[in-house]
């Protein structure tokens, strides 16, 4: 064991390092399908579509505000703003005029209206913004990049990958802590989250929580696509990739768990790092093997709760 | 109440069932008012890159031989399906389009899978059929068609050209390393490497095999472990966005200063990379109709097609458009082929499908021949990546041609089979500068 450390403590510190963008990535969209999930108890499929969107939005405005002649800095509050406003009109639209009217369905029926909600607004991404690959790195490339030492080589790192995206992860995670906990809102949501009736039999007004919260979720799905897209070409179906990561992430960590989906994502971003340099074949299936290990011990996620039935 | 037959209805009805579909058979065939073409193409996913600019070529150029007559008096009409949803639909939909729309002629279709699932259809239904764009190798070296030919080259020599010119350029690389789509297209085409680099330069040693999952969005791991491995070489066979992405982010990272990129599918992906494509690395197109071709056999044509799109559509096609239009020259020379040899009169399904086999027929920038086996000859021209002040993307410099008979497996033999029989003496004598 110790020998292969010493033969392979170098690549695996390298694979710890590109871990981390990934799982930054994976919690941005997951801590927002996890919140909606834990306080509507809806399966949003949609949730990709609004990471595709926030994504394809902010390539969009950024590319428009370049040729304005802004400054390359401008474009990191351009991310944040143009995710904002994608969560902002989309997530009260689909939370008012569609996922209001199936809160009493059946889950299939949930499942269904917002896979077909999924579907349209692929279609509707491809009316927009077309089939070819849209692409703006102006962020990326006005950071530059670091140069990793590796034994008498370097590695050169873009400090986008290396500080901004788990950056921006680790900030949404301490600032959705200090909501969820401090705030009354915050208090309130976590209420909903914990037991829907009582919440609502003391006065809450679920409907306002409902639409709150959506929201918001819709504004993090918004945001990983925004902080994604200086670093990707986008193109229809990119919303698909992520969504299925992200109900790993929400099924492993536990329902409503800020946190477990913390540690998921960069349980499962580490994980798929270290196979790409050890084991290729096995990088799509680590967050599943991890899924699968996690749900066999523990059913109700790695720190959800055992839901007592209610009669 | 049962009905009987008596002997004479019986032997009557024995005869009718013999006689009737060669009575009908001799029959003339109508001319048709319009002649339908089932065009399967990707209209949704991340393949619709190359399945939408291909639908625009294919109306274009509708519309501009309607414009001018059709073909042998008949104007064509193409109807389009998607091959998004999965080979069962389309092989459903590829039912649908003869039995129901009752189209004269299929262009079947991007994806390999697609290609392989419904081609057999061919038989069943007898519609000639042109593989338009799909490039696996298997579809003729395992079975025999009397109404399938593909109208384009094939994925060994869009392989093997790009690296014979690498062995060429760089005969001194010692390490390989692979970064491919993960799916049919991507395994194919290393094991194509694979088997040609084993007989063409013995000892290259391979240091990566990578194939991260079909619409990956994120190579930071991948390149990491590259930019750590430092490999001579990397082949990269993936198209789209993930190639797009995979060059934004390795170039960021100074990738390209320390291998050399291999890039038979670069082509589609130029326009969009812009000025982020790095200079000096192996490009490839699919075939030999690059936008900066230097001399194509029918300038004015080449031109006019390049830029009638360019006016429509405001970008310069890519190579699926010119595969879909070598399908609808291919179609236009054999029907005119097969009137011609009944004297005006219209072929049936039969004799169209006869006037394809051994047919040669003019592109833009050379001629393509459809082989015996059904298999297209197109050349395949590669260079280095470089700027040109007339386009504002990369372009080849330093092109060679490779004409398709040096690079193609010959008719009857399996490409892996073929390519280990392969010399180092081809680098030098395969392929003529331009």
């Amino acid at each position: 064991m110790a020998e292969w450390f010493q033969d392979n403590g170098l690549l695996l510190g390298l694979a710890l390092l590109d871990g981390l963008s990934s799982a930054g990535l994976i919690f941005l969209v997951a801590v927002g399908l996890n919140l909606v999930f834990g306080v509507l108890r809806i399966v949003n499929v949609a949730h990709g579509s609004l990471y595709a969107i926030g994504a394809y939005s902010a390539a969009s405005i950024g590319l428009f505000l370049t040729s304005l002649g802004l400054p390359a800095w401008a474009s990191i509050p351009t991310l944040i703003l143009s995710a904002a406003l994608v969560g902002a009109i989309l997530g009260p639209l689909i939370e008012r005029f569609i996922l209001r009217r199936i809160y009493a369905g059946e889950e299939v029926v949930q499942l269904l209206v917002t896979f077909a909600l999924f579907m349209i607004l692929e279609d509707v991404q491809k009316l927009v913004w077309g089939v070819q690959p849209i692409h703006h790195d102006a962020a990326m490339r006005w950071l530059g990049t670091i140069d990793v030492p590796f034994g008498t080589d370097f590695i050169p790192f873009t400090n986008y990958q290396l500080f901004v995206l788990p950056g921006f992860a680790v900030i949404t995670l301490a600032g959705l802590a200090w909501f969820l906990r401090s705030t009354l809102t915050g208090r309130v949501i976590v209420a909903v989250t914990t037991d829907r009736e009582a919440a609502t039999a003391m006065g809450i007004d679920a409907a306002k929580i409902f639409l709150l919260t959506f929201t918001f979720g819709a504004m993090l799905a918004a945001l990983g696509g925004a902080l994604s897209s200086p670093t990707a070409a986008l193109v229809p179906g990119v919303g698909a990739q992520i969504i299925v990561l992200s109900f790993a992430v929400v099924a492993t960590a536990g329902l409503g768990q800020i946190e477990g989906a913390a540690l998921t994502s960069l349980m499962m971003g580490m994980g798929r790092s270290i196979a790409v340099y050890f084991e290729p074949e096995l990088e799509v299936v680590v967050p599943y093997i991890i899924m699968v290990l996690v749900l066999l011990v523990r059913p109700q996620g790695l720190f959800g709760v055992i839901e007592t039935r209610r009669v | 109440m049962t009905a009987t037959l008596t002997r004479r209805e019986t032997l009557a009805a024995g005869f009718g069932s013999v006689l009737l579909p060669a009575t009908l058979s001799a029959q003339p065939v109508a001319k048709p008012a319009e002649f339908k073409i089932g065009v399967t193409t990707f209209l949704s996913g991340p393949a619709s890159v190359f399945g939408v600019p291909s639908r625009r070529a294919c109306e274009m150029l509708a519309e501009q031989i309607n414009a001018a007559g059709g073909i042998a008096g008949v104007p064509i009409r193409p109807i389009f399906v998607d091959e998004g949803p999965g080979t069962d639909h389309l092989v459903g939909e590829i039912r649908r389009l003869v039995q129901s729309e009752g189209v004269h002629a299929i262009f079947q279709s991007i994806s390999s899978g697609s290609c392989l699932a419904c081609t057999p259809l061919s038989r069943e239904l007898n519609k000639v059929m042109l593989l338009w764009d799909c490039g696996t190798q298997r579809i003729f070296e395992e079975a025999r068609y009397d109404y399938a030919f593909r109208t384009q080259g094939y994925a060994t020599p869009e392989v093997l050209a790009p690296l014979l010119y690498l062995l060429r350029k760089k005969p001194d690389i010692r390490t390989v390393a692979v970064l491919n789509q993960d799916y049919a297209w991507g395994r194919d085409s290393w094991e194509i490497w694979q088997a040609a680099i084993g007989a063409l330069k013995p000892g290259t040693r391979v240091v990566a095999e990578m194939f991260p999952r079909f619409g990956s969005t994120d190579f930071s791991t991948e390149i990491t472990r590259l930019l750590a491995l430092r490999p001579d070489v990397v082949f990269s066979s993936s198209w789209g966005g993930e190639l797009v992405t995979f060059i934004r982010q390795a170039t960021e990272r100074r990738l390209h200063e320390r291998t050399t990129f291999v890039l038979p599918v670069a082509e589609a992906s130029l326009q969009i990379l812009g000025r982020n494509m790095p200079e000096g690395h192996v490009i490839g197109a699919r075939g030999d109709h690059w936008n900066n071709h230097p001399s194509p056999a029918n300038p004015a044509l080449f031109n006019g097609f390049v830029n009638a799109y360019r006016q429509k559509f405001n970008e310069f096609p890519i190579y699926p458009c010119h595969h879909m239009a070598q399908a609808v020259w291919a179609l236009k020379a054999a029907l005119e082929k097969a009137v011609a040899a009944k004297n005006g009169a219209w072929p049936s399904d039969a004799e169209l499908a006869a006037a394809f086999r051994g047919l040669t027929f003019p592109t833009p920038t050379s001629t393509i021949t459809l082989r015996e086996d059904g298999q297209g000859l197109e050349d395949q021209i590669v260079g280095l990546s470089s700027f040109d002040p007339r386009f504002p993307f990369a372009v080849p410099k330093e092109m060679m041609r490779y004409s398709a008979a040096q690079v193609s497996a010959p008719a009857g033999q399996k490409s892996t089979d073929w390519l280990k029989t392969l010399t180092p003496a081809m680098i030098q004598s395969a392929g003529t500068a331009l």
